[in-house]
């Protein structure tokens, strides 16, 4: 790890110097192998970590296999009905037991000696018992072992590898609001439809997190959305005032928002009309927001149904409730190279037709393929390819709007959103938090 | 409508490639009827449908002929300058041919380079080719499924299958 002065450059590595209005970041957080080394000890083993959704469990033995943080767990819900994330890793000699990326079973055998564990964890079974030790039959250290903490908030679903963790609600801190409007879109609840989209970039993973609720980028890395989108339904971004689209708050614990009502292009299936959707579409966008009126209150229907929000919670999950919702995490597999998966939300009871928008909805914009973010993750490999020169141009620039973060009005346009997430990032790193 | 020959639509799919690798877009999405599809499913889902489940390019007519239109802008910054891209295609099979439609199935292999990192798309496409006399063929769906488990180390998927 790091030497006594290399922990002096990491607690210089933030320079927040608010009364002059100046933020920086160090670019070598984005390089250097020992800090990504410290980050899984420091952020990634201790943090929540988005492990998925309810909806992907739905069923008594129904499982998902994926990596969090860099390991491969198992998700599932066991014959009782009960959650569970195991470490997808032979309590024997290690082999992944699970081998599939999602299905339903009551249990998972080892492929290679065969032992054999119920759906709940427990050793059922192994191949020529006799020669183990009577104490080590039924011994629950060769249980599949359970990551140590695990917690769901409106459908949402965390892991903790820190036994210790304070509970997810009080460090999801302000997101917890956010979280709900986005479980409300639907009356019958919400869930994740098939499908995911999974990518990355050759790039530092923080890059994204920056990037993800980041307005001052929008007119200019995504200047052919939104040409499509104006020729399409002749409606156009306000993002030529500070504050034209949109406000940011600092959620507290790193997260962060940045919302709006009505001051972006696109449609929302929940629910903003567009063109497109015909006039059958609009009638069904009104109806959407009468019948949420009527479980929620006019002003939250309004909110749900004509605003946007891009939810930032830290250190690696976004949901971004856009022209559709995407839940987005991603992880480092190196300094310069980070794993995304990318999943959509959607009410449970949606219309078939409204489904249909709302997947075609998602595409124009979101996703390896869509018409913008492929510029997104060029922009991150562009950065990242810059730091080469990191030795001559050391800093990062993330000054806007400092000098009014504490007021009113943060614009979505500024970077406060960033700075949320390194001053958590660098407290964290340092030491100073846990 | 007299069956096609496979010569033909391999002529048809060799012209189609070669649109595409010399940044023909325009021309390419001229290939296509005016009800076209072009679809990309995620790499999970092969099988499924665009309609309910997520998939990674689910293009009408409309948004056909605007993807090409955009990646020739040089705003559309993933593929500006443009890469190279070779797409090879292969095993071409008439899945059922006879009427005014063609049903073909043909292997690709698309080859990307940029910024000095290549990056391979391997593949099955799946056309449905309206046959006419007086204009040869035309497409009314294109669906490229990729022999992928994640677009990784990829990142993207911004250039035409
Ligand atoms: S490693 Fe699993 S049974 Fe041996
Ligand atoms: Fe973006």
């Amino acid at each position: 790890m790091f030497d006594q002065p290399a922990s002096d450059w990491l607690r210089d590595s933030v320079r927040d110097e608010k009364s002059r209005g100046v933020f920086r970041v160090h670019r070598r957080v984005f390089t250097e192998p020992g800090v990504l080394a410290l980050e899984r000890e420091r952020i990634f083993d201790r943090c929540w970590l988005y492990l998925g959704h309810v909806s992907e469990v739905a069923e008594p033995g129904s499982f998902v296999a994926r990596k969090v943080g860099g390991r491969p767990l198992i998700f599932n819900r066991d014959r009782s009905g009960a959650m569970h994330a195991f470490f997808n890793s032979c309590p024997h000699r290690g082999a992944m037991v699970c081998r599939e990326r999602q299905g339903r079973s009551n249990g998972f055998v080892c492929p290679y000696h065969g032992w054999s564990f119920a759906s709940d964890g427990r050793l059922t079974g192994q191949p020529l018992p006799e020669s183990y030790a009577p104490d080590l039959r039924g011994d629950p250290s060769l249980n599949l072992h359970e990551v140590p903490k695990l917690a769901e908030f409106r459908g949402f679903v965390f892991v903790n590898f820190d036994g210790a963790a304070d509970s997810l609600e009080n460090y999801l801190a302000g997101a917890c609001e956010y979280l709900e409007i986005v479980s409300q879109h639907g009356e019958a609840g919400m869930e994740i439809l098939p499908g995911s989209q999974s990518y990355g970039a050759r790039a530092n993973w923080k890059l994204l997190q920056e990037n993800s609720a980041d307005g001052y980028h929008a007119n200019t890395t995504h200047a052919t959305y939104f040409a499509y989108v104006k020729a399409r339904d002749g409606a156009v971004l306000n993002n030529y005032v500070r504050g034209g689209f949109g406000r940011v708050r600092d959620l507290g614990n790193g997260h962060a928002v940045s919302e709006s009502v009505g001051a972006t292009p696109w449609g929302r299936p929940v629910a903003r009309w567009i063109p497109p959707w015909g006039e059958a579409g609009k009638a069904e966008c009104d109806a959407i927001q009468r019948r949420m009126a009527a479980r929620l209150g006019e002003e939250r229907a309004e909110i749900i149904c004509k605003g946007d929000r891009n939810l930032l919670i830290f250190p690696n999950l976004v949901v971004n409730d856009i022209m559709a919702v995407t839940v987005r995490t991603f992880s480092p597999v190196a300094p310069d190279r980070f794993e995304v998966e990318a999943w959509a939300l959607a009410p449970k009871d949606e219309s078939a037709f409204m489904r249909d928008m709302r997947l075609r909805s998602f595409l124009e914009f979101l996703g390896p393929a869509g018409f913008a973010t492929p510029d997104d993750v060029e922009m991150l490999e562009l950065c990242q390819q810059g730091y080469a020169a990191c030795s001559a141009v050391e800093w990062n620039d993330l000054s806007r709007g400092v000098l009014d973060e504490d007021g009113p009005a943060p614009a979505k346009q500024d970077e406060l959103q960033m700075r949320a997430f390194w001053r958590r990032w660098h407290s964290l790193m340092t030491g100073a938090a846990r | 409508m007299s069956a096609v020959s496979r010569a033909a639509v391999e002529d048809f799919l060799f012209h189609e490639a070669d649109l595409l690798d010399s940044w023909r877009l325009e021309e390419w999405a001229a290939l296509f009827t005016e009800d076209a599809r072009y679809l990309v499913p995620a790499t999970d889902r092969p099988d499924d449908s665009p309609a309910s489940s997520l998939y990674l390019i689910y293009d009408d007519h409309g948004r056909l002929v605007e993807r090409a239109r955009r990646l020739l802008k040089r705003a559309a910054h993933a593929e500006f300058p443009h890469s190279r891209t070779r797409h090879t295609v292969t095993n071409v099979r008439l899945l059922e041919n006879g009427g005014d439609t063609a049903r073909v199935s043909c292997n690709f292999v698309v080859y990307r380079s940029k910024r000095e990192v290549m990056d391979i798309y391997p593949g099955r496409s799946e056309y449905e080719l309206l046959v006419s006399d007086a204009a040869g063929f035309r497409i009314r769906l294109k669906k490229s499924v990729l022999d992928l488990e994640a677009l990784r180390p990829h990142g993207k998927l911004s250039i035409i299958l």
